[in-house]
């Protein structure tokens, strides 16, 4: 862990770059400034002016376009009164914090079998990682036919009842079909940062804890699981953020049904666009932004904690 | 190699090259008792596993060269009997396939080359300027991005996009590079610190201009860093639907994955060709993986570990 992130730390300083110069800085050609600048102008246009654009319609009663007037944060309270966002928010966080722990332990196991003595290692890492290289609504209308055909046939064929209908139309279960597909989608980005994890690991350590008797079972929870902690971190907060924004797989199981049963963050969100209630929906994607930024900094808080371990 | 990147990749391609070199892999797992010895049970539960991801693509493959008459008949893992095209060519005039594919294809190119050249131009600018203060609050302005999901912009972006006349596949362009940008800046940057200065100033006193050694010394060395990008540009405007479906406003410039939605109003039980049109919408991301998966993999463990 340390020799791997060390480095990266040395990088970000800026003396590193800035030893060999006097610390005057010298004139900056002009060239530079033009091989900045078409970056900075189109990252200004198309991301800060619509996030302060939007931020600045969700204090208003704007409904996308026409007249519009101040309203001070009537939209923010009102969006913790609104059963329909309260149920978007309680299934987005459900459903991401259910899916990073599946992930997680789905794809640390299949690094821990990638890395070890296996026969095919290179052909079996090359199917594990296709999930990741598919568009997401296209694999989520294939899994839409297994779930809503395939699988009842079977449900039917071996009498199991819950299964003999489409699992996408039960309120109760749609949930499930939408975990199993991001999860089939997620695991591979996932898995990769394990390997490259568990492949930072000196082999000696290992040769140390055969020659204390230690079985493999022990050098898994007291070796491995302990110098992979901070891949773990990562994963799971990157994971989880990028679960936040589940909208393609959805749109294309159930489009947040049955009912708004899996309606998304996001999903609530875009219906401002043709819903006509665009600074109400600006203040939910402003709320939804605000606590993105919040796991952000915890993200670089706790990776940067462990780079100094 | 000096910068933080490539001591993961160094992970993968050791591993990668342990297949080959029996020495260095007992050396490395001299716990694994008799040394050589490969796990027989592990890699058939492997294979078990691996299985779930080849159903799915399985049952795509099937089910797109049956007959209509077959595709309904219930049984999704049965072989094509007989063999038939008929999906395709259907799926092929329904979807307006050429059209689709060409409009993801402009949309994806330009986000590729925008991507690695904005992306190697800032990170270029900025890594040979650190000193200067506009430059070093660029890089982490620029890099802000990560933090800002589509969704939360989404409604302001479909608006602007409008007014500006860029709820096309042009304004799709410049969304999906401007998404992109944090991560390949911050991936160019790590890079270019770790080129030693003196390289470049060797050809600055042969004559050479800022323009000209960008082009004929950095960018060039650049290339694994690029090939990176590429991939991950490719990748994420190749197989987007959120962004597309919602900013571009005329249905006959929409993308692959947006216009299969057609399948799911109408002609909803001829799955031949709905089968057949999501194998030719994910086709060329699945070749493409495969020919370019050293730097997929690659690309996943240096975007952790650095963002």
């Amino acid at each position: 862990m340390t020799t791997l992130t060390a480095p990266a730390r040395t990088h970000t300083t800026p003396t590193a770059t800035t030893v060999a110069r006097p610390s005057r800085p010298r004139r900056t050609e002009g060239i530079y400034f033009a091989f900045l600048l078409p970056s900075l102008l189109l990252f200004t246009l198309c991301i800060t002016v619509p996030a302060v654009i939007g931020i600045f319609f969700s204090f208003t009663n704007s409904i996308g376009f026409g007249e519009w007037e101040f309203v001070g944060f009537i939209n923010y309270v009102a969006m913790f009164s609104d059963p329909a966002i309260l149920q978007a928010y309680l299934f987005t966080f459900g459903f991401a914090a259910i899916t990073v722990v599946l992930v997680n332990l789905l794809a640390f196991l299949l690094a821990v079998g990638l890395t070890s003595q296996i026969r095919l290692k290179t052909g079996l890492r090359t199917v594990f990682v296709i999930p990741m290289v598919i568009s997401g609504i296209i694999i989520a209308y294939v899994f839409n036919f297994l779930f809503s055909n395939s699988l009842p046939l079977f449900g039917q064929a071996s009498g199991i009842g819950w299964l003999s209908e489409s699992i996408l139309a039960n309120p109760d279960l749609a949930w499930v079909a939408i975990v199993i597909v991001t999860a089939w989608q997620a695991i591979p980005g996932t898995l990769l940062i394990y390997i490259a994890g568990l492949l930072a690991i000196p082999g000696d350590v290992y040769e140390a804890a055969d020659i204390d008797g230690a079985g493999k079972r022990q050098q898994l929870l007291r070796i491995t699981l302990p110098l992979v902690a901070g891949y773990v971190v990562i994963n799971v907060i990157l994971g989880f953020k990028n679960f936040l924004n589940a909208y393609d797989v959805i749109v294309g199981l159930t489009n947040g049904g049955p009912g708004t049963a899996t309606r998304s963050i996001a999903m609530t969100i875009v219906t401002g666009f043709t819903g006509g209630d665009y600074a109400y929906q600006m203040a939910n994607a402003t709320m939804f932004f605000v606590i993105v930024v919040v796991i952000s900094v915890l993200q670089l808080r706790l990776t940067r904690g462990r780079n100094e371990i | 190699m000096t910068v933080q990147p490539a001591l993961v990749v160094e992970g993968i391609d050791g591993e990668l090259t342990l297949e080959t070199n029996k020495a260095r892999r007992v050396s490395r797992r001299g716990r694994v008792v008799g040394g050589e010895r490969k796990n027989l049970p592990l890699t058939i539960l492997l294979i078990l596993c691996a299985v779930t991801v080849v159903v799915p693509l399985y049952v795509t493959l099937t089910t797109a060269f049956k007959t209509q008459s077959q595709a309904v008949d219930g049984n999704a893992f049965s072989l094509p009997a007989p063999f038939s095209l008929d999906g395709f060519v259907t799926a092929w005039n329904l979807t307006n396939f050429p059209a689709a594919f060409l409009v993801s294809v402009l949309i994806t190119a330009a986000t590729v080359g925008g991507t690695v050249v904005l992306g190697a131009f800032a990170s270029y600018a900025i890594a040979r300027n650190w000193d200067h203060k506009l430059f070093k609050w660029s890089f982490f302005y620029l890099l802000a991005a990560m933090f800002i999901p589509f969704p939360v912009l989404a409604l302001p972006q479909i608006q602007l996009t409008g007014l500006a006349g860029l709820d096309n596949p042009v304004g799709v362009t410049l969304l999906h590079i401007m998404f992109q940008l944090s991560f390949s800046v911050l991936l160019f940057t790590a890079f270019l610190r770790s080129i030693p200065i003196e390289l470049e100033e060797s050809a600055r006193i042969d004559g050479a201009s800022t323009w000209q050694a960008f082009w004929k010394l950095i960018f060039p060395l650049l290339a694994p860093m690029s090939a990176t990008v590429a991939i991950f540009a490719f990748l994420a405007s190749w197989n987007d639907f959120m962004l597309p479906s919602l900013i571009t406003s005329d249905p006959a410039l929409q993308t692959l994955p947006v216009v299969q939605s057609i399948f799911q109003t109408q002609f909803s039980n001829n799955y031949n060709v709905s089968f057949a049109s999501y194998l030719m919408a994910m086709a060329p991301a699945i070749i493409v993986y495969l020919f370019a998966q050293r730097w997929v993999m690659e690309g996943v463990t240096q975007g952790a570990v650095k963002g």
